[in-house]
């Protein structure tokens, strides 16, 4: 994937910039003190390591939105369709403030985008996809979760099996 | 849809998966189980209980056939089926370590394939299950991760479909 190094595997670089901070104050303000070359390679890093804190903090942002099983909802009820606060309110059994204070953490996120049309506010899903990287993950979590909740089954349903007729017992 | 029923199920005991990319070129999974180590080892290592959990339904693949000889040197080949089409899966076992430990290659992707390695950990009746993946390379690993979607017929490429599954999952969580 070509997006850039994101919140794996970028530890070193970030202590490269740390020791760097310790040596020449900020990242890239002091670098035109440096020598030219020593310039460019912690600018490249600066600009690195804002980039990993940044899609870092976007990250945070995201998964504290998705951390919560209402605004999943919300979300879930978004890809169906357009739909006003008061409906999700409805929908989901809140007071309006409440369910303006989980759209509002959505938008924050972007999520979710709101548009004010007359006196009714409409949800819909945001611009924002999830980064490349983080969705790839979550797809192979995805799949090895599916897979091993069923192994989790057939594991539950070997043991009991095993109880019930002591270890020496075949299996299928 | 109602979301509402869904949240009400019990399923309050769901053991979580964890996936980590811990370098450019390693993934590792990470899961619990209910059960005995020895158990959960041969979940992974007789054929026929193999077939009963690699390929659940939601995965929308078949699971045509499956050979593992699983010794050291020993070959495996899991066959699915996708959309009329088949997909193979094929490697070579390089350890076996009853009940805690398992490494094999997945010989299907070439060069760019990678070293899975296993280790089941059992603590109080349950089973802490470590799955390693270890690639030749940034490159390679980065290709696998496109082809989680291709090859195994998950395509959770928009996000809404995501969200869907997210949803889906919202009460377990």
């Amino acid at each position: 994937m070509p997006s850039a190094r994101s919140a794996w595997g970028s530890a070193e670089l970030i202590d490269s910039d740390s020791k760097w901070d310790r040596l020449g104050g900020e990242g890239g303000r002091q670098r035109s003190a440096r020598p030219a070359s020593l310039a460019r390679l912690t600018s490249a890093r600066y600009v690195l390591n804002l980039m990993v804190h940044h899609s870092d903090a976007r990250l945070d942002r995201s998964f504290g939105a998705l951390s919560d099983a209402t605004r999943r909802g919300v979300l879930e009820r978004l890809g169906r369709g357009d739909a006003s606060i008061s409906d999700l309110a409805t929908k989901f059994e809140m007071t309006l403030t409440g369910m303006k204070k989980h759209v509002a953490f959505l938008e924050e996120a972007g999520l979710v985008r709101t548009e004010k049309v007359g006196r009714v506010r409409t949800c819909k899903l945001g611009p924002r996809r999830l980064e490349d990287e983080t969705a790839w993950i979550e797809r192979y979590r995805q799949l090895w979760d599916a897979r091993f909740d069923a192994l989790d089954e057939l594991v539950e349903t070997l043991s009991k099996e095993e109880e019930t007729h002591g270890h020496a017992s075949k299996r299928r | 849809m109602d979301t509402r029923a869904r949240e009400g199920d019990p399923t309050p005991m769901k053991n979580l998966t964890t996936v980590e990319r811990k370098s450019d070129r390693e993934l590792v999974v990470t899961r619990a189980f209910n059960g005995p180590a020895r158990v959960v080892f041969e979940a992974w290592t007789k054929p026929e209980l193999l077939m009963r959990w690699w390929a659940p339904k939601s995965m929308g693949v078949s699971f045509l056939s499956c050979e593992a000889d699983v010794r050291v040197g020993g070959t495996y080949c899991f066959v699915f089926g996708h959309d009329g089409k088949t997909i193979e899966f094929f490697g070579k076992y390089l350890e076996v370590t009853p009940h805690s430990r398992l490494v094999w290659t997945n010989d299907e992707a070439g060069d760019g394939g990678s070293v899975t390695t296993v280790t089941f950990e059992e603590k109080g009746g349950k089973t802490l299950l470590v799955m390693h993946e270890l690639y030749p390379s940034k490159e390679a690993l980065d290709a696998a991760g496109t082809g989680v979607a291709d090859g195994m017929g998950v395509t959770f490429g928009q996000l809404d479909e995501l969200l869907v599954t997210l949803g889906a999952s919202a009460g377990r969580s």
